[in-house]
């Protein structure tokens, strides 16, 4: 990795507190540090709560916060970056449009031609694996299709930073491990930095470079570990036992993150 | 599952299954034999309450002659601008109430005020200020159409899912792209139904504008079946072509709304 890559984001002290009643507010992060280099695949994990979603909307540009820095390849973030793609925590799909054209939306916006676009939609359901629901719209589908096409939706316009809210807590085991292996694939094609929040340690230490743990409310950064699981990374990895001390290390640190 | 819950099954399934066209026939079947029989029994003459049959025959004759066209056309074109520009700028409007609270809050006065005066009371004062032409016609119909299609649109544009709002920031959208391609489809149904209201209360307003002055229209011609001409199956078969008047232009509404909205 070049030192000119891009994709590293980088949180100084950064608070975020939101209205709470009158004259109060309630502190969903207070001072978290976090840099993350590119191309390097971080799991965010902790209690519900913590502050995971609201650090994820920070480095999305959807919200500033109260105090602290946060950039992006040396850029301050202010507002949402075309570089940066988000997956919510719902698939947030338009119940009126296909799952073609919900995946084509980004495209649409960005103005990109209509020939072009097609061609790129038709790329993604494969990478999905959805070309089946193509035509149909969000309520005919499953919950882990759904899930799927805002993956999609999200990667149409090739994001350096993906940040990955709970995408895959709905979907069945199955389902959920061939997206993750998609995930790896994905990443090793084209360099993407990752930051993926996930409540299953497993998941984490499959996926992740590092898992970083967020305390209770408010959330700070209770512990940062590094998985040293070599790349390319299969199922099979899971029994090593490697994974089982970081396993027991992360669990340690989110049974302190929650007390 | 008997033969006899078969049965029932397949009747109730039958009856829920009736065509809107065939629902719309059965109620018409219903209520000219209603009529014929309330002509039958109490015996009023023809000037006070005549026969379906006669109606029907005047109503062929009168169209066949000329006597109605020109009064029709004259409503419908009083209704399609005031329904257009009213329901056009009802939108805009809605939609300011539903993104500006303030506006809300300084506007919904006179809204509702403007909507609990009745339009009959109005009408003569509206007579006054815009003279008897078209323009009173086209200011009336709009009035009485623009409160429940922005009310409509209002309450359309303030249930868009903030979390789509959300994704569609976060993909940079812009502005007119949010208006265009999320609030607009996701309000759809909502103005529609505004619209289906408002398109019904359009004819009303043509017909109200007419009686404070016209020389020609559908309201004028009522006046004239009762009046000068005492022609009362006439009037009969002038109330006739507004009742369809109202029920084409819903219609039309409402195929509209199938072509945007159903195909989802
Ligand atoms: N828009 C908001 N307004 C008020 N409180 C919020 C808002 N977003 C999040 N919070 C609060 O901030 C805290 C952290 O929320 P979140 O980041 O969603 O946690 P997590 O994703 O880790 O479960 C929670 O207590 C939540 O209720
Ligand atoms: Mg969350």
């Amino acid at each position: 990795m070049t030192a000119t890559a891009p994709g590293r984001i980088a949180l100084r002290g950064i608070s975020v507190s939101f209205p709470a009643g009158r004259d109060d507010r309630l502190v969903a992060l207070d001072g978290v540090d976090l840099v993350v280099e590119p191309g390097q695949i971080v799991a965010l994990i902790g209690p519900n709560g913590s502050g995971k979603s609201t650090l994820l909307r920070v480095v999305a540009g959807l919200l500033a916060p109260d105090a602290g820095t946060a950039s992006i390849d040396g850029r301050p973030i202010d507002g949402p970056d075309p570089r940066v793609g988000l997956v919510f925590q719902e698939p947030r799909l338009l119940p009126w449009r296909t799952t073609a054209a919900n995946i084509a939306y980004p495209l649409e916006l960005a103005g990109v031609a209509r020939a072009e676009r097609d061609a790129r939609v038709a790329t993604l359901l494969g990478t999905v694996g959805i070309e089946a629901a193509a035509s149909q719209v969000p309520s005919q589908l499953s919950g882990g299709m759904r899930q799927r096409a805002a993956l999609a939706r999200t990667l149409a316009l090739g994001p350096r930073v993906l940040l990955l809210d709970e995408p895959f807590s709905a979907l069945d085991e199955l389902t959920r491990e061939r997206l993750n292996l998609e995930l790896l694939a994905i990443t090793a094609r084209t360099p993407t930095t990752v930051v993926l929040v996930t409540h299953s340690v497993q998941e984490a230490i499959f996926l992740a470079d590092r898992v970083v743990v967020l305390s209770a409310r408010p959330g700070r950064v209770a512990a940062d570990l590094r998985v040293s699981l070599p790349r390319p990374r299969s199922f099979g990895d899971l029994d090593a036992a490697v994974v089982s001390s970081t396993a027991h290390e992360i669990r340690a640190a989110l049974g302190e993150a929650a007390a | 599952m008997t033969a006899l819950q078969a049965g029932a099954r397949a009747r109730a399934g039958g009856l829920a299954r009736i065509p809107a066209a065939a629902g719309a026939a059965i109620a018409l079947v219903v209520f000219i034999a209603v009529w014929k029989l309330i002509v039958i029994i109490s015996g009023y003459p023809p000037f006070i309450l005549p026969a379906p049959e006669l109606v029907a025959a005047r109503f062929i004759s009168a169209w066949a002659d000329g006597t109605i066209a020109p009064h029709a056309f004259r409503t419908l074109y009083e209704v399609a601008l005031g329904f257009g520009i009213g329901a056009g700028l009802a939108l805009v409007v809605g939609y300011v109430l539903a993104r500006l609270p303030l506006a809300e809050r300084l506007l919904s006065p006179y809204l509702v005020a403007a909507q609990a005066t009745p339009i009959l009371a109005l009408a003569p004062l509206l007579a006054l200020w815009f003279g008897p032409g078209l323009t009173a016609k086209i200011v009336i119909c709009a009035l009485i159409v623009f409160f429940p299609v922005a009310i409509a649109t209002m309450v359309g544009v303030r249930a868009v899912d903030a979390r789509l709002l959300e994704l569609a920031r976060s993909l940079r959208a812009t502005r007119w792209q949010i208006v265009t391609t999320l609030e607009i489809p996701a309000a759809l149904p909502a103005i529609f139904g505004g619209l289906r209201v408002g398109v019904t209360l359009a004819v009303v307003g043509a017909i109200v504008g007419e009686w404070t002055g016209a020389t020609r229209g559908l309201g004028v011609l009522v006046n004239i079946a009762r009046g000068s001409l005492f022609d009362i199956p006439l009037l009969f078969a002038t109330l006739l072509t507004i009742a369809l008047l109202g029920i084409v232009l819903y219609g039309l509404v409402v195929l509209v709304e199938r072509a945007l909205v159903g195909a989802r």
